[in-house]
């Protein structure tokens, strides 16, 4: 799994930073057919959580509702320098994460 | 019926008597993404949020790796693809010296991939193909599109037009009856397209992933109940210089997002 993060590389202590994600996903809803007529087993993300430095900042919970590759856009507070982790795990089972650093300035 | 019969007469007397007169003036030429709510704008026009990124990405990494027997990566012989490939989508389809065939810039990619790399051949529609369609295509944004019609290029641009003015499938429509005759109104809660290959490869939130302009002119092919031809099929080829040299001048927006 893939995924894009736009995440700001500094930003002042205490500023509101905006984070966006675009991750790479079928989302497969689990009523297609494939081209034999047998159905495609659902898949989609059903968790995705965002820590920043160990302290969980953003957590969503997704269904088959959404749309394939979903994007999600979320605002968070600038404390510390430090990682913003982005974990996922979809029907399959797979997990996956991306970090991205971001530096705090006073 | 009959008055039926007459609008569609009409329609036909209505199509350019000259030769290479182009069916809309260069002047009235909108691209697909200006029949778009301003919502879909925004996601073709956000480098962030654009799902195709999400396959340039892809193809620029794919770019750079060794592939097949030869252990050959497209770097290797074209470098910075800012510079080699810059402008080429907007030259495509395009005349190959050495075979003489009408090629598009998939085709160009499969070649490569097979004849020089040493490669499997990709799959049509493979996300591997898309990719670096969707990569290479990203060079040109913004250029317009000027195919040559010129040379070898004419008997495929004329068969290009032919096809482009058959009527077919148990519509009995062409794609000239929607895309020139009655772009900008609807057909049940779409409006017609003028019909510009400009944004493609394309995201197109029906397929839920990004396709070629080959599957774009599938989809019509279905959509007026005629038999669909298969990938790579020559006369997808021939209408799809028609379809480039008929939206000549305006710029490329792959990977574009559309309905």
């Amino acid at each position: 799994m893939a995924a894009r993060i736009q995440v700001p590389a500094e930003a002042r202590r205490g500023e509101v930073i905006e984070i966006r994600l675009l991750v790479r996903h079928p989302m497969e809803t689990g009523y297609r057919v494939n081209e034999r007529g047998q159905t495609i087993a659902r898949n989609a993300i059903r968790t995705l959580t965002c820590t920043y430095n160990g302290v969980e900042v953003f957590r969503a919970e997704l269904s088959p509702g959404i749309a394939a590759n979903p994007y999600l856009q979320f605002t968070t507070v600038a404390e510390s320098s430090g990682t913003l982790e982005f974990v996922w795990v979809d029907d399959a089972g797979e997990r996956a994460v991306e970090r991205a650093a971001i530096r705090v300035v006073e | 019926m009959r008055l039926r019969a007459a609008l569609a007469a009409a329609l036909l007397a209505t199509l350019p008597a000259a030769a290479d007169e182009r069916p809309i003036p260069p002047h009235a030429l909108r691209s697909g993404s200006a029949f778009l709510g301003a919502a879909l704008r925004a996601q073709q026009d956000d480098e962030f949020a654009n799902p195709g990124m999400l396959w340039v990405e892809r193809g620029a990494q794919l770019w750079r790796a060794a592939a097949g027997a030869q252990r050959r990566s497209c770097a290797d012989c074209h470098g910075e693809a800012a510079q080699s490939m810059a402008g080429v989508a907007a030259r495509h389809p395009v005349i190959d010296g050495a075979s003489g065939r009408l090629l598009n810039l998939a085709d160009r990619i499969v070649e490569c991939r097979v004849e020089r790399q040493g490669a499997a051949r990709p799959a049509w529609e493979s996300d591997e193909l898309l990719a670096l369609v969707a990569f290479v295509a990203r060079q040109s944004r913004g250029l317009p599109l000027a195919p040559s019609i010129a040379g070898a290029a004419r008997p495929h641009f004329e068969a290009g037009r032919a096809l482009y003015r058959q009527r077919i499938g148990q519509m009995n429509l062409a794609c000239t009856h929607c895309h020139d005759a009655n772009w900008g109104r609807t057909l049940y809660a779409e409006r017609i397209s003028q019909g510009h290959p400009t944004a493609f490869p394309a995201y197109r939130l029906e397929w839920q992933t990004l396709g070629s302009l080959e599957r774009r002119i599938r989809a019509c092919f279905s959509g007026v109940r005629a038999e669909m031809l298969p990938y790579g099929a020559p006369e997808h080829r021939d209408l799809e210089l028609y379809l480039a040299w008929r939206a000549g001048g305006l710029p490329v927006e792959s990977p574009g997002v559309r309905r």
